[in-house]
């Protein structure tokens, strides 16, 4: 895995390859400003030859590198690029055929609004994921975790309460999000209240499951050091469960945002994401609603990313890190 | 696990209601104890305010006896929620919108609709994804990136633009649940269709079998036990997708409506009992796609 592809053989293609490329981005750059709103509501037969042209040398451009190897940089260099045609075809077809703002704005519209608004949008993102989710997120992943542990040498209570927790995963329970702004009023603590009830489960039954995961020989090989049971949790079972924390704690991250941001559908103050998507949808402000969708995007994958390496950091010895 | 514990020693069933049930009915009964020590507890101020200052003086067992019958509770005691849930079953015709049937109606049609929808496109997505590498490299990361975003959050423009194509009524709120759903099917299908041994996929090339061949005869046969746990996971999202979907369009039928009136009106028994209905309709959907993955696997001979 480790190691870029350089056979020799290869050399030639991988220029090719940039090549074409930069044949690309020429023709892409050089497309874009020809892209007017048709005057008399006909798009001209040469634009849509370009589009073709340019469609096809896109296809082509990411067959070519996603054939370069399977050097893991090379993977995100495809997705990369295909996400920017993506992008760069979403921004030519709606100034192409003049999609009313209303109903998809194109990207640097986007970007535009952002910008103009960024202090709005990064208020609520201040409100929205700074207080709501990171505390909801914090507090149901440590309860979770906590009651796992404790619950782990009572086998009645894991019997009782294995089966419900399970089932939660069935049950929409982002619906408790009206009832949360009841009690705990408009403000954040009502939608952190809903986050740790959703992260909660899957906490407590990742753990309980990665408890579980410690192997028999190792377990033996401890009781045959004398090793009590928090040496035992600590030294072993807890870094064997760590996989399944993880898992637990990646999925928490985009649920907690969901139940963020659902819960500010039933009320919040005049900030915050959700709250921002569903007033100026309202408003028919469509390009601010992108915008705060990107920010939650963004939040999103960027919470992954770190717990992907954190896990990386914290598990490098384990089996399920190593191979990947 | 316990069950499979109790599978594998094959157990008498009275033993196993001992062992299973005795300690998830004395969880369940904990938590009942508990929501009606919580209703005690949020409910008296209210009661004492509105119910029984007015009338003078009180003892303590009027304050327990109101704080279980309040008109607008902060918390509703678990009969009542229990009698407003039977009574809007039995009391009210099927087409009413009084009768919580009526809209697990509404809400169980874009599920089904969006789990259909989601399934087949993850289905094709996860065949184009196992049989072009460049898509492979190109799109699965995009739609794991798909899921770190809350999608949720689309379903305003979501309905914004299927609203001005002229679609309405189920369709939109089928589009979250298909969001929500495609991505297990998708994830798993990958893995799934991956799944057979080099050994076999070999044993088909020595056949000349065609590549399409090869998927049916041995690619989809060895997915289905990836297949059926993402069904069970696509489904319990697409629930969730339909339900959200009717928040922000001021839907006036589904559970997710239901809430909605529920919250503005301050009725905290019909947001209860609203609630009860969708674990119940949640848990009904897993457990029909629980059922057919027994009948399928089954019938393939060995899970």
């Amino acid at each position: 895995m480790s190691g870029t592809p350089s056979a020799p053989a290869n050399a030639p293609a991988q220029h090719l390859t940039l090549a074409l490329l930069a044949a690309c981005v020429l023709c892409a750059g050089l497309l874009l400003p020809l892209a007017t709103p048709p005057t008399d509501g006909e798009v001209s037969v040469s634009f849509w030859f370009a589009a073709a042209v340019l469609g096809t040398m896109a296809t082509w451009s990411i067959q070519r590198i996603a054939a370069m190897g399977d050097a893991r940089w090379v993977g995100l260099l495809t997705a990369a690029v295909f996400g920017l045609w993506i992008v760069y075809f979403w921004q030519l077809l709606v100034t192409a055929f003049d999609v009313p703002r209303v109903l998809l704005p194109a990207p640097l519209r986007i970007a535009h609004s952002m910008a103009e608004h960024s202090h709005t949008l990064w208020r609520d993102f201040v409100q929205t994921v700074g207080k709501a989710v990171l505390v909801g997120w914090v507090m149901g992943c440590g309860m979770g975790f906590a009651v796992a542990v404790a619950i782990d040498r009572m086998p009645f209570l894991q019997r009782g309460l294995l089966p419900v927790a399970s089932l939660t995963s069935a049950v929409p329970l982002v619906g408790v999000a009206p009832i949360a702004v009841m009690w705990f009023g408009f403000d954040w603590p009502s939608k952190a209240a809903v986050v740790v009830l959703m992260t909660f489960f899957p906490m407590l039954v990742s753990t309980l499951a990665g408890l579980k995961a410690a192997g028999k020989l190792e377990l033996e090989l401890m009781h045959s050091y004398a090793a009590n049971y928090w040496r035992t949790l600590l030294a072993l079972r807890l870094p064997a469960a760590l996989p399944f924390i993880f898992g637990a704690l990646k999925v928490n991250a985009t649920l907690a945002l969901i139940g963020a941001i659902v819960a500010e559908f039933f009320g919040s103050p005049t900030v915050g994401l959700g709250f921002r998507i569903s007033t100026e949808s309202a408003k028919m402000n469509m390009a601010l609603v992108w915008g705060a969708i990107v920010v939650a995007a963004v939040t999103g994958s960027v919470a992954y990313a770190l717990l992907v390496q954190l896990e990386r950091r914290v598990a490098f010895w384990h089996p399920s890190v190593r191979d990947a | 696990m316990p069950e499979q514990m109790a599978r594998t020693v094959r157990a008498t069933w009275m033993w196993r209601l001992g062992f299973e049930g005795l300690p998830i009915a004395m969880v369940i009964g904990a938590l009942l104890a508990l929501w009606y020590g919580l209703a005690w507890m949020l409910n008296a101020p209210g009661a004492i305010e509105r119910v029984l200052a007015p009338q003078g003086a009180w003892a303590w067992p009027d304050l327990l006896r109101a704080t279980m019958a309040m008109e607008r509770p902060v918390v509703p005691a678990p009969h009542q929620v229990a009698a407003d849930f039977w009574s809007s079953l039995t009391d009210w015709p099927l087409d009413s919108p009084r009768n919580l049937l009526y809209h697990v109606a509404v809400t169980g049609h874009s599920t089904l609709l969006g789990f259909v929808m989601g399934t087949v496109l993850g289905l094709v997505l996860s065949v184009a994804i196992v049989h072009s590498r460049t898509l492979d490299k190109a799109l699965l990361p995009w739609i794991v990136a798909s899921q770190t975003v809350p999608v949720l959050a689309i379903a305003p423009i979501v309905l914004v633009i299927l609203g001005s194509l002229g679609f309405s009524g189920a369709a939109p709120k089928a589009v979250i649940a298909m969001y929500l759903c495609f991505f297990p099917v998708t994830v798993a299908m990958v893995q799934g269709l991956r799944s057979p041994q080099k050994i076999d996929t070999e044993m088909m090339h020595t056949y000349a079998a065609s590549r399409w061949q090869a998927l049916w005869l041995l690619r989809l046969p060895a997915s289905l036990p990836f297949l059926f746990p993402a069904l069970r996971v696509g489904v319990a999202a697409g629930l969730v997708g339909a339900m959200v979907a009717e928040l922000p369009t001021g839907a006036e039928a589904g559970l997710g409506a239901r809430l909605l009136t529920g919250s503005y009106y301050g009725n905290t028994v019909q947001i209860w009992s609203a609630l009860l209905m969708s674990a119940l309709l949640g848990l009904a959907l897993t457990a029909c796609v629980a059922l057919a993955e027994r009948l399928v696997l089954n019938k393939r001979g060995g899970v």
